[in-house]
């Protein structure tokens, strides 16, 4: 078994082409980095406003804990049947893919990013007000940056699970990773199975890897101890 | 839960059995002779059809017909035991068994006596090589690999068998009746069906070296029927890989494409039994099924089942008043 699936991942003829693992890891790709923006378009600000304000705090807290109680599958079929009908074209899959997807990424993006405003250094806080600052200015230059590796870390965490879970757009017909899975469930290929899903993990870790970078690179240099924590 | 369940069955089949003292049990037919008086001075006297069960060629006690764990299956099982019972013969039965590796051992081993088989599923159980897909052929290379002891009768004409299916619409506007007429239009039109579809020999290359096929794209829809269904009538895909009696066919008036160099196996509604069990009147009354059912009325009383909620044997009996 773990011969064949070896056997598998290092038979070229795998990589390449247009069902390609090669292939299908851009695409999978292309879902995902879609999805994490789409949530951390919605996720972010509502995380600041959060965390800058204090207000709604207990609802940001509640509502990103229930969210990560959904279930993916059950998305993912509700969308479908709701969607299906009204939407043409691919955009009919993947759009309830999509949604399934920013659904699961919300929560650790808004949770990493209202506590990271939050946990600001409240004696820097108090200093930029006292220079007279706008409450605007005292989020974009101070609590922003002091934010960012928490924030970081949300959108990393989020991305390893959008990684993993976008195996399910496969299920609809769509492209990615998760075609390994499906069609090697299908066609009782356990080889092609198992060596999708090291696929899977490989890039997950690979994107982690990268992300890393660059939280490395974005965040200011007096505040790297933090993101090692 | 597996085990427990089989021996629910065997136990279910065995008090009949010995209640009876029916000539078929092994273990009272210690020479030929007794088998025969067994038979003669049976314990079922008081049953007033007894005569004519007789009549059709001794009596086989009762029968139990057995389904698998789908509805269709249900409905057929349900379909047998009411014309059995409508021609006098004693009846029992255990539905939703399960997958044919289950209900097939209990053919065997006689906690049931007849189900609703499908000629082509039963002979790629039997033999997974085979390769031959016509009627008659499947049901030959079934019948050879049976197991010692089980037969099958009179196939019917009906067949839930894989299909391709277009919307009317596209039917009307291509003029298709057939598979072998999507070869101009091939190129322009996306394929949808199982995953499982795109691998299989008789799937997607299949229909290239058969027909000559080539769709513009394969769309792989692994959430069932209903997903497969939904993308036709909406048209994210054009020709569609579902079962001929599927009740979403006649709900959403789909056509399904004539297979005229038999593609896919053929899947005629056929009885297994125990040749035990088999008698003239047994035989006549599973035959007279055989003959009446078709895929279009297979597929109408599906809608009603699965559809409308409707009881199966409710459905069954409607079906036995209009056409036995």
């Amino acid at each position: 078994m773990i011969g064949q699936t070896f056997q598998w991942l290092l038979d070229p003829a795998n990589w390449t082409g247009q069902g390609g693992i090669l292939a299908q890891s851009l695409a999978h790709l292309r879902y995902s980095f879609l999805a994490l923006l789409a949530a951390a378009a919605v996720a972010v600000p509502i995380g600041l406003w959060v965390g800058h304000t204090g207000r709604l705090r207990w609802l940001a807290v509640n509502l990103t804990g229930a969210f990560r109680a959904i279930p993916s599958l059950g998305v993912l079929f509700i969308a479908v049947l709701l969607l299906l009908p009204r939407l043409r074209g691919e955009w009919a899959y993947e759009a309830p893919a999509l949604i399934v997807l920013v659904l699961l990424a919300i929560p650790p993006i808004l949770s990493g990013t209202y506590a990271g405003v939050q946990a600001t250094d409240p004696a820097a806080r108090d200093a930029a007000r006292g220079m007279g600052m706008t409450g605007a200015q005292v989020l974009r230059q101070v609590e922003v940056p002091g934010a960012l590796p928490l924030i970081m870390s949300g959108l990393r965490s989020a991305m390893l699970q959008i990684i993993g879970t976008a195996t399910i757009a496969a299920i609809v017909g769509l492209g990615g990773l998760g075609r390994f899975l499906i069609d090697g469930q299908a066609s009782r290929d356990y080889a092609m199975m198992a060596g999708g899903s090291i696929a899977v993990a490989a890039l997950a870790l690979l994107v982690d890897q990268v992300l890393a970078l660059v939280q490395r690179a974005a965040v200011s240099p007096g505040l790297r101890h933090a993101s090692a924590g | 839960m597996k085990r427990s369940s089989i021996l629910a069955l065997t136990v279910a089949a065995l008090v009949p059995l010995s209640a009876c003292g029916g000539g078929g049990d092994p273990l009272d037919a210690e020479t030929p002779e007794s088998e025969g008086s067994a038979e003669d001075g049976g314990s079922t006297d008081d049953d007033g059809s007894t005569d004519d069960a007789a009549a059709g060629g001794g009596d086989v006690g009762e029968v139990v017909v057995g389904s698998a764990n789908f509805p269709e299956n249900v409905l057929l099982a349900e379909i047998y035991a009411g014309a059995l019972s409508d021609a006098g013969v004693e009846v029992s039965t255990t539905l939703n068994i399960g997958s044919r590796e289950t209900y097939m051992a209990g053919l065997e081993d006689g906690s049931i006596d007849l189900i609703p088989e499908y000629t082509g599923g039963l002979a790629t159980y039997l033999n997974p090589e085979i390769t031959v897909t016509s009627s008659e052929e499947v049901l030959a290379e079934a019948q050879e690999n049976l197991p010692d002891g089980l037969q099958l009768l009179q196939i019917s004409e009906a067949e839930d068998k894989d299909s391709l299916v277009v919307t009317s619409e596209t039917a009307d506007e291509l003029g298709l009746t057939s598979i072998a007429d999507l070869e101009p239009h091939a190129g322009e039109l996306v394929l949808g069906g199982p995953p499982e579809f795109e691998s299989r020999p008789n799937g997607v290359d299949g229909l290239r070296e058969v027909y000559g096929l080539e769709f513009a794209q394969f769309r792989s829809l692994s959430a069932g029927a209903t997903l497969t269904v939904q993308s036709l009538v909406n048209g994210q895909v054009d020709v569609a890989n579902i079962f001929t009696t599927d009740p979403a066919i006649e709900e959403n008036d789909l056509v399904v494409l004539e297979d005229p160099e038999s593609l896919f196996a053929a899947q005629n509604v056929v009885p297994l039994i125990s040749t035990e069990k088999v008698n003239g009147t047994v035989e006549e009354a599973l035959n007279e099924v055989s003959d009446a059912l078709t895929t279009e009325n297979l597929t109408e009383m599906m809608v009603q089942v699965v559809t409308d909620g409707q009881d199966p044997a409710e459905v069954a009996r409607e079906f036995l008043d209009e056409n036995l």
